[in-house]
């Protein structure tokens, strides 16, 4: 039996629940969703009353063509930078964090106070645009891939290193002296030992960044300017204007975007699942 | 670094802070630093004049001062209180015995995968009072549905509505970790006495899903008092300045130029923040234990 | 002190910041040497925008087969201003960018960022009204793309035809007008706050008239004198806002309409007189071709028919930053002598209906251009019956005019609270600008 019925033991399943359930859920999520793939694959005019209708013809192959090759192939330009961009930055948050969050839940000092406060500071203070830029600039790091790199880091540590403090606290300390005994110094203890047990706050930690980077435009816009360096929700910015009268357009390309970060739920789904259920983590 | 400190050897070595360290201070606190220092200026971008706390005064006796203040609370607590209770209740509805679990779970994440923006452009097409399809929906059940987003009334909660469609997902989530991670013997026990469902949830999840609870209010009162993308994308504020919050009046002020002054109502927006969010931790954070 | 992480996750790490490098462009390269430079150039990403820019690029690399220019393109509006300023302060202008002329060109400090354009040979040849709206201490910056623009009312010509109207000079006219097309069954006025910029147009329009009564307003204005609250005149624009509204004048759906909606009404007949700015008919005729002839245009009407007059929009400018040197610098002079001349007007027109008459001497305009282009003519022909806009007489102009109106033309706001509220949001603009007397 697992845990989940446990919580509601009844023997069965709810069907009635079930029912409701579904159907809302249909009309709260899968309309507005539908909506978009709708309107996606209309002809201009037919989108252009945005009714929830089916399209009279379906133009999937023009739609998609015309927006991947909008603006010499920006889209194709985008998604490569985007993808770059979400993978360098985001496994660069869960380690630099995950270390961070170990550190600072497990070692008690009279700095903890004042790192806590760096840390939620991070959540609260909205970043100052042009003096960041003066900073990357010393370094040369100013519209380049890495610097952008760097920034999302920056900007995205303190919640992952929330999170990963949150979660150290369910590990027993007797693991981390147990390792010590077996001779095990800082690193091995932690990449070794803990790190692996993190598994699931790293699926969260991986799934929340990485629609939180790849969604994310202002950092781009301010920090990696230019056409060339288009990333994909800068793509629907611009189009956005570009599209005004063509929403087929505009929603192919809100699409088209959105299908990064579901594949990559897809695939996390079984592990999110299979990490919770498990409940072997709590050890 | 093992051969120095052999008496107090610690295996949490404080190296490991080291390269978060030098990254988040280089890229975010000394651009912060900076900023405070122009927040006592005029600043053009060009040039700078130093003038003392003028911006403060001046942003203090902004019209829509009150109004943003007062707009910024009702989002944010609308927001993360329906998210704490939807989130919850769905986190138990999609841990229970229920059939299409899977799917339900998909669907309720679905909305965190898709961009600001481009929920912003979806919802402001639904919302449309004459053409959507909300509103068309409400026709055939023969209500005559309000302009969500052009009626002064009613523009705020519609946006905060579509933040908690986006974001009740994360919510679930964070619960659903909680409640899988509650130890079984606790259930069980529950059952062998007889307890109701009811109870299970009054005694048992309720309380053991504290720090999901209070992971979900921290996070999204934060992200509700600074919220700014979808607003922006949906009403800009409007009509007229019925929906502007805080940020926003702050991100016009930027985008007209006054960047001094705009620096100065972060400064002021992060103060009033820390002094709403920080008591709010440690009141939570009190009774949080070690498992 | 040695840091070995036993894991893979470090060296996948290392690996990652090696390649992460951007895509960049697919295809072209910059190449080097031989005489060949590329140069870039900033646009705003409206549509109108880009297809001006690609066209006059496609000429001048014709002619020059040794420059290659790059268009890139930034948000329009607000946040546009603030990617210029903030390229600009940071020293990462493109070599070539298109921005606002007047108060907006004064914001971005011409002196310290921009390269004088005085020595070039073709600045005789640019309008004398044109080149003050570019000009910062007596040295001209920038060259006009685009015509001049009208701020004034659209009008659907068959709908006045059809009721036996004819353009008013006056708002009397003009209520009388609406009134009659209302019980005709069809929406007297077109507004669309879904973009709040288009709400402006009764109050920045009306400027003419308010010159008009109060010739020195703009100075006064400058200097702290004047208020849109307490000026009889400039309050006017804020008072026909509400006026529309409150006579229920209004499209049903004007909170959340469109420009693309009010140019669609406008053309097809779903609605009579639509105030805009000229710069949107080569749009409107693009997807509508009878538009062409089926919309006109009168100055927005103020009291006195006599005095009744079009206020006028000088044309956007491109900018030289002082970034740009050498070769580069040279590439992009060339390129602003095409822009302003009479091939660059030829190359301009070939991309779309112009808004009004070019501010380059020598640039004619074709023969068929929309009937509303045409009703601006006699306007500007006629000594004393068109001003510029405000914005281009004074450098004091509030960054929140847009919100105001909305609120007045949907009644959540009276206009003389309005009128009160904008004189306060303009403050804030001339004690950042560092104007004596705020």
């Amino acid at each position: 039996m697992s845990t989940a019925e446990l919580v509601n033991h009844k023997p069965g399943r709810n069907y009635l629940l079930s029912a409701v359930a579904i159907v809302v859920s249909i009309v709260v999520f899968i309309i507005p969703f539908a909506f978009i793939v709708l309107t996606a694959v209309k002809d201009r005019q037919q989108a252009a009353s945005l009714d929830f209708s089916w399209p009279h013809q379906l133009r999937i192959v023009q739609n998609f063509v015309e927006v991947v090759k909008a603006r010499d192939y920006m889209l194709v330009i985008a998604f490569i930078n985007s993808t770059i961009l979400t993978v360098a930055s985001v496994a660069g948050m869960v380690v630099l964090a995950a270390m961070a969050g170990f550190v600072l839940q497990r070692r008690k000092s009279r700095w903890n106070g004042f790192i806590n406060f760096l840390v939620l500071s991070g959540l609260i203070i909205p970043p100052a645009v042009v003096p960041t830029i003066w900073v990357l600039q010393k370094f040369g790091l100013f519209k380049t891939m890495p610097g952008l790199i760097l920034i999302e880091i920056a900007f995205g540590l303190s919640f992952c290193v929330l999170l990963f403090r949150a979660f150290v606290a369910t590990i027993p300390r007797e693991l981390d002296e147990a390792a010590t005994i077996d001779g095990a110094g800082p690193l091995r203890l932690f990449f070794g030992v803990i790190f692996p047990l993190l598994r699931s706050v790293i699926v969260t930690v991986v799934v929340v960044q990485s629609v939180a980077v790849f969604n994310d435009f202002t950092n781009p816009l301010y920090f990696l300017p230019g056409d060339q360096n288009a990333t994909v929700q800068l793509t629907l910015y611009n189009f956005q204007s570009q599209f005004s009268t063509q929403y087929n357009l505009l929603f192919m390309n809100i699409l088209l975007i959105t299908i990064p970060p579901l594949i990559m739920f897809l695939f996390f789904n079984r592990q999110i699942v299979a990490g919770m259920t498990s409940g072997a983590i709590k050890g | 670094m093992r051969a120095s400190a052999p008496k107090a050897y610690t295996p949490y070595s404080n190296w490991f802070y080291l390269p978060s360290a030098i990254i988040y201070g280089v890229l975010f606190i000394v651009p912060t630093f900076a900023s405070l220092y122009f927040s006592l200026t005029r600043w053009s971008l060009f040039e700078s004049k130093f003038i003392g706390l003028e911006n403060f005064k001046l942003f203090f006796s902004e019209p829509q001062l009150v109004k943003g203040f007062t707009n910024t609370l009702i989002f944010a607590v609308v927001t993360s209180g329906s998210k704490v209770v939807l989130g919850l209740l769905l986190a138990v509805l999609l841990t229970s015995q229920i059939v299409a679990r899977g799917y339900l779970r998909s669907v309720v994440f679905f909305p965190v995968l898709v961009s600001t923006i481009g929920v912003g452009i979806t919802f402001t097409v639904l919302m449309n009072p004459d053409h959507g399809l909300i509103n068309g929906g409400l026709s055939a059940l023969g209500i005559d549905g309000p302009g969500w987003l052009t009626d002064p009334k009613y523009a705020l909660l519609s946006v905060a509505a579509v933040d908690i469609w986006k974001g009740v997902g994360l919510a679930t989530l964070i619960y659903i970790a909680g409640i899988v991670s509650i130890p079984r013997e606790y259930l069980e026990a529950a059952r062998v006495d007889g307890a109701s469902s009811w109870e299970t949830f009054r005694r048992i999840v309720l309380p053991l899903s504290r720090p999901a609870t209070v992971t979900v209010i921290i996070l999204s009162l934060i992200g509700g008092l600074r919220s700014f993308e979808l607003i922006w994308a949906m009403t800009r504020g409007g009509p007229g300045f019925t929906s502007d919050v805080i940020a926003s009046v702050i991100y016009k002020q930027y985008q007209a130029g006054f960047y001094g002054l705009s620096t100065a109502g972060n400064v002021v927006l992060f103060i009033a923040v820390t002094a709403i969010v920080l008591p709010l931790s440690y009141f939570l954070n009190r009774k949080e234990v070690d498992l | 002190m040695t840091i070995r992480p036993p894991s893979t996750a470090l060296a996948l790490i290392g690996l990652l910041a090696l390649t992460g490098c951007s895509a960049g462009s697919l295809g072209s390269s910059d190449s080097g040497g031989d005489g060949k430079v590329t140069i870039s150039y900033l646009i705003g990403n409206q549509d109108q925008d880009v297809k001006t820019a690609e066209q006059l690029v496609k000429d001048f690399t014709a002619k020059n087969p040794d420059i290659t220019i790059k268009t890139e393109t930034r948000p329009a509006g607000t946040e546009g201003d603030n990617i210029v300023k903030t390229r600009l302060s940071t020293g990462d202008m493109p070599e070539v960018f298109n921005y606002n002329t007047g108060s907006l060109f004064q914001a971005i400090a011409p002196q310290k960022n921009l390269v004088p354009l005085s020595d070039q040979p073709y600045v005789g040849d640019l309008d004398e009204n044109f080149k003050k709206t570019v000009t910062a201490d007596g040295q001209v910056y920038g060259v006009p793309v685009g015509g001049f623009m009208g701020g004034a009312v659209l009008y659907n010509i068959p709908i006045y035809t059809r009721l036996g109207l004819k353009p008013p000079t006056t708002w009397a006219e003009f209520m009388a007008n609406s009134a009659k097309i209302k019980a005709a069954g069809i929406p007297p006025v077109i507004q669309t706050y879904g973009e709040t910029w288009t709400s402006q147009l009764f109050v920045l329009g009306d400027f003419h008239n308010v010159a008009a009564v109060e010739p020195d307003f703009a100075d006064k204005y400058t200097k702290n004198q004047a208020k849109y609250a307490t000026s009889p005149a400039a309050l006017k624009g804020f008072e026909h806002t509400e006026a529309v509204h409150d006579a229920g004048y209004e499209n049903k759906d004007f909170a959340s309409a469109k420009l693309p909606d009010g140019l669609r009404m406008l053309a097809q007949g779903k609605g009579a007189q639509y105030p805009i700015l000229s710069g949107v008919v080569a749009n409107m005729v693009a997807t509508y071709p009878d538009a062409a002839k089926n919309v006109g245009l009168f100055a927005l009407p103020g009291d006195d028919a006599s005095k009744n007059g079009l206020t006028v929009w000088t044309p956007g400018a491109n900018y030289i930053p002082k970034t740009t040197t050498g070769a580069k610098l040279d590439a992009a002079k060339k390129f602003l002598a095409f822009i302003a001349s009479p091939d660059g007007c030829k190359s301009q027109t070939a991309a779309g209906a112009p808004t009004g008459p070019y501010a380059v001497k020598g640039c004619e305009l074709p023969a068929d251009v929309p009937q509303a282009i045409k009703d601006m003519q006699p306007y500007l022909d006629k000594q004393g019956a068109s001003s510029l806009a405000l914005e281009f007489v004074s450098p004091v102009k509030g960054p929140s005019l847009e919100q105001i109106t909305v609120e007045v033309g949907s009644g959540i706001r009276k206009a003389k609270d309005g009128a009160a509220r904008y004189d306060e949001d303009v403050k804030k603009q001339a004690q950042q600008l560092g104007l004596a007397g705020w």
